[in-house]
């Protein structure tokens, strides 16, 4: 195999079964006298998109804002892709009680988060492999998102959806439209205006 | 014999059995429901105004409820009272489950010896109990189904498996995936078949607290279809009726049909 595309694998920390994915891949195209890592000036024929090695690094910050009411519970937070079909394409993270026995607890609440459990949260068991995580205190925080998460975006425009409910509170639904991949390092915000602060969404290629 | 049809006119119109003056309606806690142990509650109600309690108690006797995997569940804590029923259901099963009560009457007179008789109770049981000497037959029969749905988790669709009698709904767009706003698809079939023309009327709730009713009124399609878009969220009654002449027995009668649904139209 070409050099380069060895040195590609270790920057982006493949893991062991896209490696074996791609390395088949690579060996038929090569096999089909095809070029194996797609050059500027022509495209591989067959799904251009799975061949590019571009590695894409999406990051969340989702600020919880300190509101003042008498009796605070944190907020339930969803966060998804949606193409322009409005269809949920990556589930990334959803915040909510995981445990306890009282009512506020567990999944009995997260179809309070409408949009989200509509476009696909409702299809998940919980807990959600990698996307459940517990409700988050006020502040700023941040992640990381896999890219096996990304794997099912292909070339185009999405919009990153976060969907906030709080008990005894409010609702609020923010989004920011962005274009994947990214030709150059985007960071675009958002800020909401009762249960969410400032969502920020930066994608580095 | 015209003294004879308005013995029958009379005795006809001091039974009827056309769809409820008032309007009939179940009312769910929830619709779309998650956790590890979902319940809801419903009541069950007759009454004009959508949807308070001012009437009269709807009796739970007719009650089905259908689980998404076709099962029957039985209701819990039933209770009647002046104005109101109500029971709960436990929902565990993911899916969408159908609450309802469905109930089919039949009522026949007849002339026997001279002497006007009646009979009522269930229209597969009319002609049986019809003597065969009976003159001047009059048979009303009427089928309804008042219903409500309730998904936790994705919605399924196996409780929209037609019967193939009297009105049915059958989603085109899930009747637990409203939206406000988003326009929405219901097919109606009579007796299996799609049927045009048919008048459906959509309520929506919170009647005490505006001055006019804003009732919707939408025709089906060749398709037996209709498309509407509820601009506000909230809980809405869909009633429509239609009459006949197919009834069971042979002879001439009428045949009343009636659908109502409760759908919860949740906000954007």
């Amino acid at each position: 195999m070409p050099a380069d595309v060895l040195t590609l694998f270790n920057a982006m920390n493949v893991d062991r079964v896209a490696m074996r994915r791609v390395v088949m891949v690579a060996l038929a195209a090569t096999l089909a006298g095809g070029m194996l890592a797609p050059s500027r000036a022509e495209e591989p024929v067959a799904k251009p998109d799975q061949l590019e090695m571009k590695s894409q690094m999406m990051e969340l910050k989702v600020e919880i804002p300190r509101l003042n009411v008498s009796e605070y519970h944190r907020p339930y937070v969803a966060m998804w892709i949606q193409n322009e079909k409005q269809e949920s394409v990556a589930n990334l993270a959803v915040w909510y009680q995981l445990k306890g026995t009282n009512e506020g607890a567990g999944t009995k609440w997260l179809p309070d988060l409408r949009q989200w459990w509509r476009r696909g949260g409702r299809d998940l068991e919980f807990p959600a492999d990698g996307i459940s995580g517990p409700s988050r205190p006020v502040g700023e925080h941040s992640l990381v998102i896999d890219e096996k998460k990304l794997s099912g975006l292909t070339r185009g425009r999405y919009t990153l959806q976060v969907e906030a409910a709080r008990e005894v509170g409010g609702r609020e639904l923010l989004e920011i439209p962005f274009q994947w991949p990214a030709e150059k390092p985007t960071t675009l915000e958002v800020t909401g205006k009762k249960e969410l602060g400032k969502v920020t969404l930066k994608i580095n290629p | 014999m015209s003294r004879s049809l308005i013995l029958a006119a009379a005795v006809v119109l001091m039974f009827p059995l056309a769809a409820n003056a008032h309007k009939v309606w179940l009312l769910p806690s929830a619709t779309v429901v998650s956790g590890s142990e979902p319940l809801v509650t419903v009541d069950a109600a007759i009454s004009n105004d959508l949807f308070y309690f001012n009437h009269h108690a709807l009796q739970l006797d007719a009650l089905v409820i259908t689980a998404p995997d076709g099962s029957h569940v039985e209701a819990e804590n039933k209770a009647s009272g002046k104005y109101r029923s109500v029971f709960d259901v436990p929902v565990p099963q993911k899916g969408t489950y159908k609450i309802a009560v469905a109930r089919k009457g039949a009522f026949a007179s007849w002339e026997e010896n001279g002497e006007r008789k009646r009979w009522r109770g269930k229209a597969e049981d009319i002609a049986a109990n019809i003597p065969a000497g009976a003159a001047n037959v009059q048979v009303n029969e009427s089928i309804s189904r008042i219903e409500t749905f309730v998904t936790n988790g994705s919605p399924t669709t196996r409780v929209f498996e037609t019967e193939g009698k009297g009105i049915e709904l059958v989603p085109v767009t899930h009747p637990n995936d409203l939206f406000s706003g988003e326009k929405a698809k219901f097919r109606f079939l009579v007796d299996g078949k799609p049927l045009a023309g048919l008048k459906i009327e959509i309520v929506r709730g919170g009647t005490r607290y505006r001055d006019s009713q804003d009732e919707l009124h939408v025709e089906t399609d060749a398709n037996g279809e209709i498309e509407v878009s509820l601009a506000e969220p909230g809980m809405y009654w869909l009633e429509t009726t239609t009459s006949d002449n197919k009834t069971t027995v042979a002879q001439a009668g009428r045949r009343t049909l009636s659908y109502v649904a409760t759908l919860e139209v949740l906000p954007k």
